[in-house]
């Protein structure tokens, strides 16, 4: 793909239109300016820019959003190409390194909340490709309020020694061995998807715990489940199409998207390409995950008889006797490995506030839990849990009262 | 602590109460909610209905109270399976009731002119129930003062109860004021809601009721029953706030 | 003085079935759309969850999802010379009120009507001759066929997932289904409901004595089903609060389970709740409407312009909005002139309760659906000659009990005292054998030259305009009618078994305080003289051509059956007038 030469784009500049005028790089009627577009924008979608950088309901990519990490809030910039208070003036050097490098414009460093430790296998050609398209929006004048990180996190130089622990520079390196299918997804997943960002544990300071490698993590009242091929914990019970089905519709026959992954879907996975959302299947179901075994803690007879009276009465008519609920509808929980995973925090959330699943194109439904949180007390809930957990041939840690105590109040300020 | 490096927010989620407003016009404030692009939804979204608080009466006042549960013992009797209306809480029930909402006739058309009409017209009077008690016990009470040479009904035996509650019932002893026959079939009605309704509410404790007919309460699914014919139900029953059976654990 | 907003391609005001339908239809044609819904915006899992949807006290007795007679109501009189007075609190019907209407709390129960019905007038006339039907009957056909329908009527079947059996499969008469059903193109979308143990009973009862019993069809369904917009619902678990109640396992058909979700989703459509919707604006000529007038939650005054208005606000409040705002003459009972507000009529309700043998019967009766039943429909329309009998019309009969909720459900034989020990003694011994159909016997209801809609002379709404009046009574042709229907209900009921019966039969004068169901019909009814209807064919008001008005208000009198089925299959008919005919060529689509 051959770049315009600077010569050439300023007299272009002068002839466009008013309309172009936020554009730093006048296009010409050139046909590669068109499938440069169209890959950015489908670059954009596998890395989900919008849904950092795009308010719901507010114009596209416009920033403002604020996004959460335990240390305080930060405030997406705006990427549109307006002059003053979006992209529209910096160079491509500029949007490169804050894409794949995490370096702004002026050499500050950005925080990682901009997964560029994840942009970073992109190519530069790929980065182009998005800055292209982001070139084409709107220019949308919004200037970003300040974050709200409290010192020290707000000395940005202190991400020199977070990038010396955690980041490590380069492109995406296929593997010989593997399949081009197996590197197409390992590439989306870790790279543009970054589905690390929320589904691999984190250490103390914010960086990967490369040994968990998508195992799961905890973050924003969430538990983001396993997505290695683990039997118990992961997606070892689905096929790679019930994967495929889930990226791109946000359901499949056992289960349905919630929470942060619900607008992952909505706004990424369910418009990517059926031979990508297969990539990201297979590749995720080559991974063997933990090897350990499941801690068979016993779950004692009285709390399966409470359990199974509460789940009877109030979640049976939804997800049915034998917790096989209803394809596409109501999750089957006999198969839901999110129900079993070590950390619930999502199924105690889930059951305390309620949960909407994701609408899409193709399942427009967006079935909805009701919340029980004012109905069951924090015991009742953790022994509807266990059983649940330990039923139709499961067997997985009990619940405590105190799990969901934690959850109850940890939540108790969230909006979402 | 938590640990993690998210790099997006939990969903935005709309909050739907009437007059907050999510502007399609950027130009304009309707004081409305509009809805489009998704479907609406808040966190422990519902509004599930407040349990009665158990204690003093809000509505009566102690004699009135007094006279509530013995009448209220009198249209459902006590036996030796199933308590009587004052011990299910039947009075209890009456009470909150009427201090609330539907004592005070909410959202009902209470605008003039009032005008007597035909009985198919219904009701046509500026009073609510609540009104409609308080007059009611009061003129009941008068009434059986005069009959039994001063005493209130509480203090009645149980036989004189009953031959006085007939009477009114019959149309044979009327009351001052009010229609006897009227207040006292409203209040039968209001006792035996108060005996079936959810325990929630304040009658119908532990269930008794429910107990006693074989009803099953407050489920939602009955797909493995439908086609059991002519069997008993065996689940005991269960309310909006659970049963015995939730807390084992 | 209200303010305006930026005109729209179209305007529906009122948002249950009808403008949920219309609104997907217009937004395929790329039109932007605008709704208006006076209640709130509601869905299971926040409105009508399985926690505490099943409240009989909240719901049913208190009538929580319904309108409030303090936001609207009307009077009611039975005859010219009364006075009426104001309806202060539902009894006879319980209007609805907010997104998805009367859809989110109904039966689900989904009839069609007979060919017959659609051309009563000729068909009874030929039949039994002019001095058979009563001099005051002011009946008409509808000027849309039941064959014209039948497509549209399957389109709205497999919206919803229909549970059924067919009877009358293109001229094929199918054992099991309703004989005397007009031909469907097609099965059902799902099989029939399971029927729980009365209801069996009666099935069998009603076959031994020569009658031909079906499952009652049902938009409960009996298993999960995807609907042609990709829309999800789940089998109905009979948890016995149907209607009166949101479903909360979407399992219902309903907008919300059947179309909202996909509807939301598309760019061209915006809802707006709490807004309700007072007067339609027509411009000087009175023959182009312009838009419509609401009020915000706040008080304030808006105005939406369009250039198609769709009324879809249910019978009685788009009778009122015409009137209102003053598209059409008013009907004038005594120069039988005019047409806004004529052939009003309502349902023909009774029932018989069994009680029974608790040593042998134990019914379960709170394992129900909403539409659950075995029905039979001999005594249906004219679907048995009315000659020795001296009334026209009939309705369907059938153990259609929907579950048995304490509070309603605790019946004691007749005799029994009303309190008290024995009072307490028979209702424990009855609950769980007692057979309590509801609407068992569910008749038609004719039309009448001095039964009708118009406005008060006296009372006022909250902002201040009449409130509208119905002038209504029960007549001696509809009396008969159900005396002949309920006696032969009761034959059945005993043939069960049931060792007592209360027999209750519908007598006059109509009574505004006992519940006769919510179907309430004509007052701006379709046909084919603009004389003596308000809305052509196409449900096209001949006034204002820009202006159509879905609901069983069209009716021009009502049948033997639920009216939704015929109301949805009648705005599908209506909005393919409109998407193949009307927006190709603006204007009146019927000449006058």
């Amino acid at each position: 793909m051959r770049r315009i030469p600077r010569v050439c784009t300023l007299v272009c500049a002068v002839l466009v239109s008013a309309s172009l005028a936020g554009r730093a790089h006048a296009g010409s009627a050139n046909m590669q300016e068109f499938t440069q577009i169209e890959r950015g924008r489908y670059l954009s979608i596998l890395s989900d820019c919008a849904g950092c950088h795009t308010v719901p309901g507010g114009k596209p990519f416009s920033g403002g959003r604020p996004i959460e990490t335990p240390f305080g809030n930060i405030i997406s910039p705006n990427v549109t190409p307006d002059l003053e208070t979006g992209i529209g003036a910096w160079s491509d050097d500029q949007f490169d390194a804050a894409v794949r490098k995490g370096i702004g414009r002026t050499g500050a460093h950005l925080y990682p909340a901009m997964p560029y430790n994840a942009y970073t296998r992109m190519s530069r050609d790929d980065v182009m490709a998005i800055r292209a398209y982001l070139t084409s929006l709107e220019p949308v004048r919004n200037s970003r309020n300040a974050d709200t990180l409290p010192f020290p996190f707000n000395i940005r130089s202190t991400m020199i020694v977070w990038n010396a622990l955690y980041f490590t520079a380069g492109e995406y390196k296929p593997e010989p061995t593997k399949s081009a299918e197996w590197n197409r997804g390992k590439f989306i997943v870790d790279g543009p998807a970054h589905c690390g960002a929320c589904h691999t544990p984190k250490t103390l300071l914010g960086g990967d715990r490369t040994d968990q490698y998508l195992q799961g993590a905890n973050l924003q009242g969430w538990s983001a489940p396993d997505i290695t091929n683990n039997r118990r914990t992961g997606l070892g019970s689905w096929t790679a199409d019930d994967v495929a089905l889930y990226l791109k519709t946000g359901h499949n026959r056992a289960t349905a998207a919630t929470g942060p992954m619900a607008e992952a879907v909505e706004l990424s996975t369910s418009r990517m390409k059926d031979e990508d959302t297969k990539a990201i299947a297979t590749y995720l179901k080559s991974l063997p995950g933990n090897k350990d075994e499941a801690r068979l803690a016993p779950v004692g007879a009285n709390v399966m008889a409470a359990g199974g009276a509460i789940y009877r009465d109030q979640c049976s008519a939804c997800h049915g006797i034998e917790g096989k609920g209803v394809p596409h509808l109501f999750p089957a929980l006999a198969e839901s490995t999110m129900v079993r995973s070590n950390d619930p925090t999502t199924a105690i959330r889930i059951v305390l506030r309620g949960a909407r699943s994701v609408g899409t194109m193709a399942e427009p439904t967006a079935p909805g839990m009701p919340s029980y949180g004012w109905q069951l007390d924090d015991r009742e809930i953790a022994a509807v849990l266990s059983y649940i957990r330990n039923s139709w041939g499961a067997a997985t840690a009990p619940i405590d009262a105190k799990d969901v105590t934690r959850v109850r109040s940890d939540t108790a300020s969230r909006n979402d | 602590m938590k640990q993690g490096t998210p790099t997006m927010i939990g969903l935005r989620r709309r909050e739907f109460l009437a007059g907050t407003a999510l502007l399609l016009f950027s130009a304009t404030t309707v004081k409305a909610a509009t809805i489009a692009g998704r479907l609406p939804w808040a966190p422990n979204a519902g509004n599930p209905p407040p349990p009665i608080k158990l204690g003093p009466w809000e509505f009566f006042n102690g004699e009135e109270g007094r006279a509530m549960e013995a009448l209220v013992d009198c249209i459902i009797p006590p036996d030796p399976e199933t308590p009587g209306g004052k011990d299910a809480g039947c009075a209890v029930f009456i009470d909150r009731q009427l201090a609330g909402p539907y004592g005070r006739q909410e959202g009902l058309y209470v605008r003039p002119p009032f005008q007597a009409g035909l009985k198919n017209q219904g009701h046509q009077s500026a009073n609510g129930p609540a009104q409609d008690y308080r007059d009611g016990l009061a003129a009941f009470d008068r009434a059986c003062k005069q009959h039994s040479g001063g005493k209130p009904f509480a203090e009645l035996s149980g036989d004189d109860r009953i031959a006085l509650l007939k009477a009114v019932d019959k149309g044979e002893l009327k009351l001052d004021g009010v229609d006897g026959k009227a207040f006292f079939t409203q209040l039968v009605k209001d006792a035996q809601m108060g005996f079936f309704a959810d325990p929630i509410y304040g009658g119908n404790r532990d269930m008794v009721a429910w107990k006693m007919i074989g009803y099953p309460g407050a489920r939602y699914n009955y797909l493995d029953w439908v086609n059991r014919h002519n069997e008993r139900f065996p689940l005991p029953p269960v309310g909006m706030t659970g049963n015995a059976q939730w807390t084992r654990s | 003085m209200s303010r305006r907003l930026p005109r729209k391609d179209v305007v529906i005001v009122g948002f249950g079935w009808t403008g949920a339908i219309m609104a997907n239809e217009l937004t395929d044609e790329g039109l932007e759309v605008i709704a208006f819904e006076r209640g709130p915006w509601r869905d299971a899992p926040t409105d009508f969850p399985p926690g505490y949807m099943q409240d009989e006290l909240r719901y049913r007795i208190r009538h929580e999802l319904f309108l409030r007679p303090d936001q609207l109501t009307f009077t009611f009189r039975n005859k010219m010379d009364q006075t009426a007075l104001p309806i202060r609190s539902w009894g006879a019907f319980m209007p609805p009120n907010g997104v998805g209407g009367g859809g989110v709390h109904w039966n689900a129960e989904m009839w069609r009507f007979l060919p017959s019905d659609f051309v009563l007038k000729t068909h009874l006339t030929e039949r039994y001759g002019a001095a058979f039907l009563p001099p005051d009957m002011t009946i008409q056909d509808w000027g849309v066929t039941y064959d014209e329908l039948e497509p549209h009527y399957d389109r709205f079947e497999y919206l919803c997932g229909t549970s059924g059996t067919a009877g009358n499969l293109s001229g094929k008469i199918m054992d099991g289904g309703n004989p005397f059903e007009g031909p469907r193109s097609r099965p059902y979308p799902t099989p029939a409901q399971a029927q729980p143990f009365s209801h069996t009973l009666f099935g069998k009862a009603a076959r031994e004595l020569g009658y031909k019993p079906f499952p009652q069809p049902s938009g409960n369904l009996s298993q999960a089903y995807t609907n042609p917009l990709g829309m999800r619902l789940g089998p109905c678990t009979y948890c016995g609060f149907c209607e009166w109640f949101g479903c909360g396992n979407y399992s219902k058909a309903s907008p919300q389970t059947t179309i909202l979700p996909h509807l939301i989703r598309k760019s061209n459509f915006s809802l707006r709740d709490n807004s309700e919707v007072v007067r339609i604006n027509v411009d000087r000529s009175g023959k182009r409407a312009t838009g419509v007038t609401f009020v915000d939650s706040s008080g304030e005054e808006w105005e939406q312009q369009a250039d198609l208005v769709i009324l879809s606000a249910y019978t009685m409040f788009n009778v009122q909005l015409l009137l209102h705002s003053q598209i059409g003459q008013p009907y004038d009972p005594v120069t039988n002139t005019g047409v806004v507000g004529r052939n009003y009529t309502h349902q023909t309700i009774s029932s018989v309760n069994g009680f029974f043998d608790n040593k042998k019967f134990n019914f379960n009766p709170f394992i129900a659906s909403g539409s659950i039943g075995m029905c039979i429909d001999e005594f249906n329309g004219d679907n048995f000659d009315h000659g020795p009998h001296g009334f026209v019309g009939g309705g369907y009969v059938g153990q259609v009990q929907t579950g048995a909720r304490p509070i309603e459900s605790t019946l004691v034989p007749p005799g029994t005292p009303a309190w008290g020990a024995d009072w307490k003694k028979a209702v424990k011994d009855n609950y769980l054998s007692t057979v309590k159909p509801g609407t068992g016997v569910h008749g038609s209801f004719y039309a009448y030259r001095d039964i009708y809609l118009d406005l008060d002379p006296a009372y006022k709404d909250r902002f201040g305009r009449p409130l509208m009046r119905i002038t209504m009574d029960l007549k001696e042709n509809e009396i008969k009618q159900n005396k002949f229907l309920t006696d032969k209900f009761a034959e059945i009921i005993k043939a069960m078994g049931a060792e007592k019966l209360a027999v209750q039969y519908r007598t006059a004068p109509y009574d505004i305080t006992t519940y006769q169901t919510t179907h309430l019909n004509g007052g701006a009814i379709m046909g084919a003289d603009p004389k003596t209807s308000v809305l052509n064919k196409y449900l096209q008001s001949w006034d204002v051509p820009n202006l159509f008005v879905m609901g069983a208000s069209a009716f021009p009198q009502n049948a033997g059956y639920n009216p939704t089925l015929t109301v949805g299959a009648l705005a599908y008919w209506s909005a393919a007038a409109i998407r193949n005919q009307y927006l190709k060529n603006p204007g009146r689509l019927v000449d006058a």
